[in-house]
C-alpha cells in the first residue's frame, strides 16, 4: 500500500527536491525505513542509529503525532498522509 | 534578503508584545526571499527564555502554505530581554539552512526586528525590504 509522505523544506534536497513522495508500507516504521532506503541522506535525519524516531523530528499521521499513537508501530490505511516536520525551537536562553 | 509586507512585520511585533513576558514564536511562508504569509504559533515551552513551536500549529501552517503554493521559509521569535540577534541556542537548533530567522527584541522601549540566515553555525544578517501592503 502506497502512502503519501510530506517532506519539510529541509529534507527535500535529500529527496531530489520533492515535497511529497509515495512510499510503500503498513506501519509508520516500515514507511520511514523504506523512505530511508530510497533516500539514504534523508533517513539519517529522521531515524536514529538505533532505528527510533529522531528526537528533533515530529511525525504526524494525518492530524496526530505518532508519539501519542503507537509510535513506529502505528498502522496506516489507504488515504492516510504522513507529515514529517523538524522540531523548531530556540530562544534567548 | 527578506522581502515582506509592513503588515506582517506589524503582526509579528504585536504578537511578541501580546505574548510578553513569554517568548513569542511563529512561522513565515513564501518562496525563497518573498514572504507570503505569517502564522502565529503557540510556544510549547511557555518560557521567557526559550521557545518551541507547537508542532500541530506548524503542521497546519505547512498545509495552508502548500495550499497557497508556498512553503514554510522561516521562523520568527522574540527575545524579551536581549538583543535581536540569534543566541547560541538559536544557532544550535536552527533546523534549516535555507530558512530566514527573524528576531524581535523587546529589550528597549521600541521593538527591534532583524532577520538572519544561519548556515553551518554562521550567522549572517540580511536586509529586510518592506513592502507597503
Amino acid at each position: 500500500m502506497a502512502i503519501e509522505v510530506r517532506l519539510p523544506t529541509v529534507l527535500r534536497p535529500a529527496a531530489g527536491g520533492q515535497a511529497n513522495v509515495s512510499v510503500e508500507g503498513e506501519t509508520i516504521g516500515e514507511i520511514l525505513k523504506a523512505l530511508a532506503k530510497d533516500f539514504p541522506g534523508l533517513g539519517t535525519q529522521v531515524l536514529s542509529l538505533d532505528g527510533s524516531l529522531h528526537r528533533f523530528v515530529n511525525v504526524y499521521l494525518n492530524d496526530d503525532d505518532v508519539r501519542y499513537l503507537d509510535q513506529l508501530d502505528t498502522k496506516v490505511i489507504e488515504g492516510d498522509v504522513i507529515s514529517i516536520l523538524p522540531a523548531v525551537a530556540g530562544g534567548s536562553n | 534578503m527578506l522581502i515582506i509586507s509592513q503588515m506582517f512585520l506589524d503582526e509579528m511585533i504585536a504578537h511578541a508584545i501580546r505574548e510578553y513576558p513569554l517568548e513569542a514564536c511563529g512561522l513565515i511562508s513564501g518562496e525563497k526571499d518573498l514572504v507570503k504569509g505569517f502564522y502565529k504559533t503557540r510556544n510549547d515551552a511557555a518560557s521567557a527564555r526559550i521557545y518551541t513551536v507547537n508542532p500541530l500549529d506548524y503542521l497546519k501552517a505547512d498545509r495552508d502554505a502548500e495550499k497557497n503554493g508556498a512553503s514554510i521559509i522561516g521562523v520568527v521569535h522574540s527575545h524579551t530581554h536581549s538583543d535581536a540577534y540569534p543566541s547560541p541556542t538559536d544557532v544550535a537548533q536552527a533546523p534549516d539552512p535555507a530558512w530566514h530567522y527573524i528576531l524581535v527584541s523587546l529589550k528597549h522601549t521600541d521593538p527591534i526586528l532583524r532577520s538572519f540566515t544561519i548556515i553551518d553555525g554562521n550567522i549572517v544578517e540580511e536586509s529586510v525590504v518592506r513592502l507597503n501592503c
